[in-house]
């Protein structure tokens, strides 16, 4: 019998697992959340089956917990994610993101007025509505709506 | 408010505002006293506002202080290709308070950020001018007596407008009834009538208001300017609804004033100037003493 190769995707000891992040935004939130820039190992899988999102990604982080101000900044491109906190091969606690009272640098302001699209000054809202996530630009204080949100 | 900077109305609490109307009530009893003498203010105009910028400078001048400053981006150095960042770092390091106009949106807030003097925002965009919405209220004030429970009648471009967007929020403060006046095209729009949805204030929307006009206490007429219109035949139905004229002010209050940002173009019809209800060059004048109110504030000289 021939052997079928098989790549397994080893189960963390320590660290934090992210579920549930829409396929297509899973650069944004390793961007966001600065694991391009960290040695610790990292593994992600992208385009896997999803009932609810349709193609999902799974992202395990070896070694690294975060805090909820930090995870809550992934809220804008994967609203839905789903936190699994691992400790010695075991989920210990379970998260949901939650979107922030503030947004510092993620978003794009939609005003093509605005100061923030024409000189480098990193954008800053206020979240008006959190259900429909609305925002509030600390420039030149127009919303900009989900449906119009860019993300840097 | 020694060093803060004044950016949006709604930098300032209730009492703040009261303060600067108190000291404006100051100023306007002596207007010509060495407050600023050694001080030097800076007057950048990006775009040009002759108005507003004769306005702060005859301000500081009567105070005895210096300005430098341009008054047209193509005068200095952003025509060629400085961003603001350094235009404000550098003029920083020249005077004591920056006044600042800028047709990008949130180009003030930004400017307050980066510069360690007071930035006073003179407009900037579409966004806010809270100056005018102070003279506003310090002229409310002075013709009512009191700013509390008056009825506000907006008059034109609601939509648009944004002295009428920052003197609606200002004034919710102090349990206003607002009409407003205004073409389909141009009405208030739906977040600042939600805004006042959820104060619990009550506000109005007519298409005209020959028939109302007896309850207004202050009547802020704006212009309705013609490119603000997709159809223009539109424009031609309704540019004479929005007239002020003489004749209408028969059965108004005797308390009741007309106010206008200026520059006024034809919505007030110039038969209406020498009737005493007529308010806007006062309004103009106390827009001065408004502006030393607030330079004294944030240079902690008052």
């Amino acid at each position: 019998m021939k052997e079928t190769k098989q790549m397994s995707v080893s189960a963390i000891q320590n660290g934090t697992v992210i579920d549930h992040v829409p396929a297509r935004n899973l650069f944004k939130v390793i961007q966001i959340l600065g694991l391009d820039r960290i040695d610790n190992q990292i593994t992600f899988g992208t385009n896997l089956e999803s009932k609810k999102l349709g193609r999902k990604a799974i992202i395990k982080i070896s070694g690294v917990f975060f805090e909820d101000e930090d995870i809550n900044r992934i809220a804008l491109v994967a609203p839905d994610a789903k936190l699994n906190i691992i400790k010695d091969y075991e989920v210990v606690e379970k998260k949901v993101v939650e979107v922030p009272d503030n947004i510092v640098g993620i978003a794009k302001c939609m005003n093509p007025k605005c100061i923030t699209n024409f000189e480098s000054v990193t954008t800053r809202f206020k979240v008006v509505s959190k259900k429909n996530v609305s925002l509030k630009c600390h420039y030149c204080e127009k919303i900009t709506t989900q449906e119009n949100m860019q993300i840097i | 408010m020694k060093n803060r900077s004044l950016v949006s109305i709604d930098d300032f609490s209730t009492d703040e505002i009261l303060r600067i109307l108190d000291l404006t009530e100051e100023f306007e009893k002596e207007p010509t006293q060495k407050l600023l003498e050694g001080k030097v203010i800076a007057t950048l105009f990006f775009e040009p506002s002759t108005r507003t910028r004769l306005s702060f400078e005859s301000a500081i001048n009567r105070l005895g202080g210096k300005i430098v400053g341009f008054s047209d981006a193509s005068s200095s150095s952003v025509s060629k290709g400085e961003t603001l960042k350094d235009t404000i770092l550098t003029v920083n390091n020249y005077c004591d308070l920056i006044v600042m106009r800028h047709p990008i949106e949130g180009s003030a807030r930004y400017a307050s950020e980066i510069a360690d003097v007071p930035v006073i925002n003179a407009g900037d965009g579409a966004n806010q001018h809270p100056t005018q919405t102070l003279l506003d209220l310090y002229s409310i004030r002075k013709t009512q007596g009191s700013l509390d429970n008056l009825n506000i009648f907006m008059v034109g471009d609601l939509k648009y407008g944004r002295t009428v967007h920052s003197l609606m929020m200002a004034m919710s403060r102090w349990n206003t009834t607002f009409n407003f006046i205004s073409p389909e095209e141009l009405k208030m729009p739906d977040e600042f009538k939600l805004y006042l949805d959820n104060l619990g204030l009550k506000y109005y929307e007519h298409n005209d208001f020959t028939d109302i006009i007896s309850k207004a206490d202050i009547i802020y007429m704006t212009r309705v300017q013609k490119e603000r219109f997709s159809d223009p035949i539109e424009y031609e139905k309704v540019k004479n609804v929005y007239v002020l004229r003489n004749s209408m002010l028969k059965n108004t209050k005797t308390n009741m004033r007309i106010l206008h940002p200026l520059p006024r173009v034809n919505e007030i019809h110039q038969d209406v100037d020498s009737n005493p209800k007529a308010y806007y060059f006062e309004q103009a004048l106390n827009g001065v003493y408004t502006r030393q109110a607030i330079v004294c504030s944030l240079l902690g000289i008052k």
